[in-house]
């Protein structure tokens, strides 16, 4: 009959294999954190999804928008914001690759640089909301600019707070080296998420 | 050789020291073990199904008489909204959870999750989810615009019970992201070497289906909820029309989620019942991988069929149609799945015990949900019934008599592994008559009650309607007393019961390869595949190729059977099954 299954030679092939096999069994968990942040910030990333869907939607069922009597949005300074951000990013990642050459101390540099980018964005964030002439429950764009942006602030926040985290760690010699560096990567992904989705914010909210 | 046995000597199980031993305080506190927490969302579900269930038979005795003459109307829209609201947050959708959980890393071989911590941790929010939902009955203004909470209705009712139902089920929403989050990643990177992916079990199949649609359509779920919750408190006009806002939109982030929860609640009790049909009729699953790539189709057609909620919500014709079309067609997968269990069924050695039992009343019931879930996707039909108790009635046959029956099934077939001991089979077949009689008493009523007009939602009826609602009274009344047989029986034979081997029931897949209940690590060496998952009855098992093959023969169903080996001429299933 046919050959569902294992033959008994190569069964007990197999049996051999295993007690070999359990030593690796054993062994120290393989490192799964990478592959789990990239599955949760696909989580995140809907979440922006869903703003950014209800925002269009809104957008299109309005006979005008913004509706009338908003005052027109600033350029400069979150254009400038923006560029900061973006720019942040790159130096980011010339912390990821510092420390794949097993420099740490370039990637301390680098990580404070991007940490204050970061809080650069954030207090220039601060600063626009409280120039802005329209307030929370102006209109229902006034609304949705304060929930996104802030949404998004909030997770600007928490990237910077991640990277002061690793850098905080990064004092401990030894602890992020060429081969062990999943902190800074992390953080180096979570940061270039933010990044992808305030570029979108922006095109959404200030230039469409 | 039988395969069982081939599987067995091929694998050891851990005998050094007493197995699986672990202190009863283990399951009420903080544990990574992915089988305590496996038990742990058992039965804490269990017992939000419990609550709920009380919910649904004082909402039934309200609905015993036409006039409003038990609870008050405020009170029974919150009992509605809350029995809803526990049912699916806090019982179908974390059993599946749980199962997933316990099975899961037993399944693929591997020693736990892939971040235990986090499986603690999404485990520990349902709790206080739970108890916060409960707590808002009492402070007197708990939820009842639905369990749907559509603006503007939610936005006026009562607003601390509004805002307690948003943290909740934002609550709930993060622990089942994070679950999905650990499936995944378990799934992709903890295999066994040697099982591809088409050496997995089905109920890693349809975890993987349910998880994809968790993580995708969770997020949209919350961030409706955020806005609505901004409309709420802060006062805010996104879902409210009279600043502007457009209810319609919440209602698409809403079904978004809603939807495909609806899959996320059926999807991994397809998976279990694909595990248990097989084992239970003692024949290799037919079409292996149709079933197993119809939950990837099922989870795709998932997402793209949301807005058959609303067809009576002012949404444009063309847009109808699209979901209209979406919505029948996920009646394909899902009965290539239906099939596919008859025909393993066709011609097997069935053992009619409980857990068998259960799942041919799943395959049964679900097929009149999944039935009357077709006539509800046509727009004409659906806008003549929409809101009425037709919909009721289809949505419990599908929940009820597919999700509930599928957890039951589930229970009685992994008990032994879960516990190590046996149910008892006799109390075990009482439940099951029990249930079966009142689950159909309760809805199938309903489907007549919807076409004469009865809407859902409301205290107070025609006295026309009368008969038809006391019957179904009484039917919730059998389903409760249905759980006391179960109950009972579980704690009897958790404490009691025969000891159950590690292999009661002779299955082929990897859980059943360890001891029972499963050691701390779940297994002392690698556990081998010394055959498919469903390789059940063939003869001459002990002659063919290994699964460690460069082209392995896809072990699973008469296909694979036909395809095994290509020198001799292509047997039949006739001649397979007169070999047997």
């Amino acid at each position: 009959m046919q050959s569902q299954t294992i033959d008994p030679a190569k069964t007990e092939l197999n049996h051999h294999h295993t007690a070999e096999a359990s030593v690796g069994h054993h062994e120290e968990h393989p490192d799964h954190r990478m592959f789990g942040l990239v599955v949760f910030l696909i989580a995140e990333g809907m979440i922006f999804m869903g703003l950014f869907g209800a925002y269009l939607a809104f957008r299109a069922t309005l006979p005008a928008w913004p509706p009338a009597g908003t005052p027109e949005l600033e350029l400069l300074l979150p254009g400038v914001n923006t560029i900061n951000l973006i720019s942040s990013s790159f130096v980011m990642h010339n912390a990821d690759t510092a420390i794949k050459k097993n420099d740490a101390r370039g990637a301390q540099i680098w990580l404070a640089i991007t940490a204050a980018m970061g809080a650069i964005f954030l207090v220039g964030q601060v600063y626009e909301y409280t120039h802005l002439e329209f307030g929370l429950t102006t209109n229902l764009f006034a609304s949705a600019f304060y929930v996104l942006t802030g949404f998004h602030g909030l997770h600007v926040t928490i990237g910077v707070l991640a990277i002061v985290a690793v850098l905080w760690r990064s004092r401990l010699p030894g602890h992020y080296s060429n081969e062990k560096h999943f902190g800074i990567e992390a953080a180096e992904i979570y940061w270039h998420f933010v990044d992808v989705i305030w570029i979108i914010l922006f095109g959404l909210l200030y230039l469409l | 050789m039988t395969q069982a046995q081939l599987q067995e000597t091929a694998n050891i199980p851990a005998l050094s020291e007493e197995p699986g031993i672990r202190k009863w305080q283990d399951y009420f506190g903080f544990n990574t073990d992915h089988k305590v927490i496996g038990i742990q969302y058992l039965v804490t579900t269990f017992i939000f199904y419990c609550i709920g269930g009380v919910m649904a038979d004082l909402v039934r005795t309200e609905l015993r008489t036409p006039e409003v003459d038990f609870v008050t109307p405020e009170v029974y829209n919150s009992l509605f909204t809350l029995h809803a609201t526990i049912m699916i947050f806090l019982w179908i959708v974390p059993a599946g959870a749980g199962f997933a959980n316990f099975l899961i890393p037993l399944m693929i071989g591997a020693k736990d999750m892939a971040f235990p911590r986090l499986n603690a941790v999404a485990f520990w929010m349902i709790p206080p989810a739970g108890l916060l939902l409960i707590a808002s009955l009492v402070v007197g203004d708990a939820p009842d615009a639905g369990w749907t909470s559509y603006p503007p209705l939610s936005l006026v009712t009562g607003q601390v019970g509004e805002g307690i139902w948003i943290m909740s089920v934002l609550l709930l929403g993060t622990s089942s992201i994070l679950g999905a989050i650990n499936f995944l990643v378990t799934l992709l990177k903890m295999r066994i070497p040697g099982m591809g992916v088409h050496q997995m079990p089905l109920f890693c199949w349809a975890m993987f289906a349910t998880s994809a649609l968790t993580l995708v359509s969770t997020p949209v779920l919350a961030a409706g909820l955020i806005l609505l919750a901004f409309d709420l408190i802060a006062g805010t006009t996104f879902f409210n029309p009279t600043g502007g806002g457009d209810p319609v939109v919440y209602q698409h982030m809403f079904w978004f989620y809603s939807h495909p929860a609806v899959y996320i609640m059926i999807l991994p009790f397809f998976g279990a019942i694909s595990e248990i049909i097989p084992v239970h009729s003692r024949k290799p699953i037919f079409g292996y991988k149709a079933i197993a790539y119809s939950s990837l189709a099922i989870s795709f057609l998932g997402l793209i069929v949301w807005a058959h909620h609303m067809f009576t919500s002012g949404i444009p014709g063309w847009l109808r149609m699209f979901f209209m079309i979406t919505t029948m067609i996920i009646a394909v997968p899902t009965g290539i799945k239906i099939f596919s269990w008859l025909a393993t069924m066709w011609g097997g050695k069935i053992r009619l015990n409980t857990a068998m039992l259960f799942a041919i009343g799943f395959v049964g019931t679900f097929v009149i949900g999944g039935i009357s879930g077709v006539m509800l996707a046509a727009v004409p039909f659906d806008i003549h019934v929409h809101d009425t108790y037709f919909v009721v009635a289809h949505l419990h046959y599908v929940l009820f008599g597919g999700s509930v029956l599928g957890i039951y099934a589930a229970i009685y077939h992994w008990f032994p592994k879960m516990t190590g001991r046996m149910v008892n089979e006799f109390w075990g077949k009482v439940h099951f008559a029990l249930t079966i009689v009142g689950l159909n008493m309760t809805f199938l009523p309903m489907h007549k009650l919807g076409l004469m007009g009865m809407n859902r939602r409301i205290a107070q009826y025609d006295p026309k309607f009368t008969f038809l609602n006391e019957i179904c009274t009484y039917g919730a009344y059998i389903l409760a007393v249905s759980t006391f047989p179960f109950i009972i029986n579980a704690i009897w034979s958790w404490l009691y019961g025969e000891k159950a081997g590690n292999n009661p029931w002779r299955a082929l897949t990897l859980e059943w390869m360890t001891t029972s209940p499963p050691a701390i690590e779940n297994f002392d060496q690698t556990p081998v595949l010394a055959t498919g998952p469903y390789d059940y009855g063939l003869e001459n098992a002990n002659e063919g190729v290994p699964l460690s093959d460069p082209n392995p023969v896809l072990s699973a169903g008469p296909n694979s059977v036909l395809r095994a080996d290509p020198d001799e001429p292509y047997p039949t299933i006739e001649s397979e099954l007169e070999k047997r």
